[in-house]
């Protein structure tokens, strides 16, 4: 029995190696269009919150009231996203809710010239409509690049998620019959560990039946490694839990 | 070796490491100085003295890479990673020099204009070219101002600077000249920008704007001068014209140095290109939103007045246009030998 499941690399990831000249080969996961538009959006009411607070205050003080708006409106397109990744370490608070970050190429946290690059081409990446030429480049290049990270050699990605422990331990109740030789009886690379608790943290967004169906694909792999050498058969509907099990034992909660 | 072994025995190293690199620089200084104090804060036996960053990520990368090897539990590797990053990142996320600014003007700018003269005059002559073409055209053909401002607009305009007004520009009154301020800076400050930003699209946009604006420039002085509005008109353009003019040539330069990047990389990649020209084109931007930005300061708080006689209004714009063209001609001479972009090293 192979294990091509899970054994082959993958075609499609959104996983970018930086090599160091330590030899280490950082990972970095780059983010998609979608957790980053979010993130835009949400920048944008708190923009658009502070501009409504500063105008109904600023709107007393007549017209410097009026023109000191102006001046901070301008100041909110411009410089609100270029200030906030240079001192807060490449995350507006819109990236920091969505857990993204904006980082040099090499995996170093963005600075000015960058930061300033990639945000007046926002001008250019928000053309024809709402970020057109924008979402075109990210779709083009393999690290969802608009124009702007294009030109200024930057990054976006996603960073250690705060809630995706909190996410796995909602989704796995603790399996009842924990067995805790099962880790050791299978010699499971890197990617394959991944798999297995990258399954077990999306268990809860599926159906059961479909958890068991995807699950179905990986048994045969998982049940190969077993020490003794004999295919130990899973029932099938239990084939999930199976895997959950697995990554609880993977995930160090013995 | 197991797992387990291996992780109790480093596991107080990356406890170490990974406080160590959430201290601040400041609480690093007030450690180093008085370590007592800080003791109540800052367990001692975590924070390690900063020389030894580069020793103790080497450690950890090394850790990592025995992990990923070994196929230690997927956790642990993650543990690892996350720890490298942070190190890496400390250890080569080196700051740019922000003190700088001072430097940057005393000679860094207009070395860098100096430098890339070629887009500087490209630029001035998509720029100036149509806008006095149309100036001189406009005295012969008075009709032609039609072709590019339509007459509505060019009604409004011409009344902003008939001769009767108290004040000059758009309709106000001097508590007005803080409203115009703002007005001028989001206005003007983000063509620049835009100017610039089109630059991407092979320079197409960045010379779109620069004729556009020529023209529609030139057609306005035109038509002023033409119906004899000369000294309002002429008297409220003096004092700022040479910081706006200087900004739009600037920003439209930094454009073109974008197009041209990707147009003609050389030996890398377009993109490549493009990132590799980034700081001195950035450069260029900072000047160009820097002039419009003084040039809207002049604009909103000096030219709009009536109160200076006219000959003053002339004087003073000459002597900023003489200022101008003088500090991108001479100044920062002396030290050519200082690089244009310094990085300096900081500490995390």
């Amino acid at each position: 029995m192979t294990n091509h499941v899970l054994k082959k690399s993958p075609l499609l990831d959104t996983l970018r190696t930086v090599p160091t000249p330590e030899g280490i080969e950082l990972s970095l996961k780059v983010a998609g269009p979608m957790p980053r538009a979010r993130a835009w959006a949400f920048d944008l009411l708190i923009r658009m919150a502070i501009l409504l607070v500063l105008g109904l205050v600023l709107g007393a003080l007549g017209k410097v009231g009026f023109g000191l708006m102006t001046l901070i409106a301008f100041a909110m397109e411009w410089a609100y996203p270029v200030l906030f990744e240079v001192f807060r370490q490449g995350q507006t608070p819109g990236k920091r809710a969505c857990d993204l970050r904006v980082l040099h190429e090499d995996g170093t946290p963005v600075q000015w010239r960058a930061s300033v690059a990639r945000n007046l081409i926002r001008a250019v990446d928000f053309l024809p409509v709402v970020y057109g030429f924008g979402l075109i480049a990210m779709l083009m290049n393999r690290d969802f690049k608009r124009l702007g990270d294009l030109a200024a050699g930057t990054i976006v990605v996603h960073t250690e998620s705060r809630r995706v422990a909190k996410r796995m331990t909602a989704a796995l109740p603790l399996a009842t019959s924990l067995d805790s030789n099962l880790a050791a009886q299978m010699a499971l690379t890197l990617t394959e560990q991944r798999a297995v608790i990258d399954f077990a943290e999306r268990r809860a967004t599926w159906s059961t039946e479909r958890a068991n169906e995807l699950a179905a694909y990986a048994t045969p792999a998982l049940a190969a490694f077993n020490s003794k050498n004999e295919v130990v058969d899973t029932d099938p509907a239990d084939a999930a839990n199976h895997i959950v099990q697995l990554a609880h034992v993977l995930a160090g909660r013995r | 070796m197991k797992q387990e072994k291996f992780e109790s025995q480093y596991l107080a190293r990356w406890d170490q490491f990974e406080r160590g690199m959430t201290l601040t620089p400041k609480q690093r200084r007030t450690l180093k100085t008085d370590g007592s104090k800080t003791a109540k804060t800052i367990d001692a036996t975590l924070a390690w003295p900063l020389e030894q960053l580069p020793q103790r990520y080497r450690e950890v990368c090394h850790h990592l890479a025995l992990a990923r090897d070994r196929h230690y539990s997927s956790t642990l590797v993650e543990r690892l990673e996350r720890l490298v990053l942070t190190g890496h990142q400390a250890l080569y996320g080196a700051q740019e020099l922000s003190g700088g600014v001072g430097r940057f003007l005393r000679g860094g700018l207009p070395r860098l204009v100096r430098a890339h003269s070629g887009y500087m005059f490209a630029s001035a002559l998509l720029f100036f070219g149509p806008l006095i073409a149309c100036i001189i055209a406009i005295q012969y053909f008075p009709d032609f101002a039609y072709l590019i401002v339509s007459p509505d607009q060019m009604a409004e305009v011409q009344q902003m600077y008939a001769p009767g007004n108290a004040r000059l520009g758009l309709q106000r009154d001097a508590s007005n000249d803080f409203l115009m301020f703002g007005f001028y800076v989001a206005n003007n400050v983000r063509i620049d920008f835009q100017c610039f930003a089109s630059g991407l699209l092979f320079g197409v946009g960045a010379i779109f704007f620069l004729l556009f604006n020529g023209l529609s420039i030139g057609a306005i002085a035109g038509h002023l001068t033409h119906v004899g509005y000369i000294e309002t008109f002429w008297g409220f353009v003096a004092g700022h014209s040479a910081f706006e003019l200087t900004g739009v040539v600037l920003s439209g330069a930094a454009g073109l140095m974008l197009g041209m990047a990707l147009i003609a990389p050389g030996r890398q990649t377009r993109f490549a290109a493009v990132k590799s020209r980034m700081p001195e084109i950035i450069g260029v931007v900072y000047g160009a939103a820097l002039l419009t930005f003084l040039a809207a300061f002049i604009e909103a708080f000096w030219s709009a007045s009536r109160v200076p006689p006219v000959q003053v209004k002339y004087a003073v714009g000459i002597a900023l246009w003489v200022i101008t063209l003088a500090y991108f001609i001479f100044v920062g001479r002396g030290d050519s030998a200082t690089a244009v972009n310094t990085r300096a090293d900081r500490a995390p």
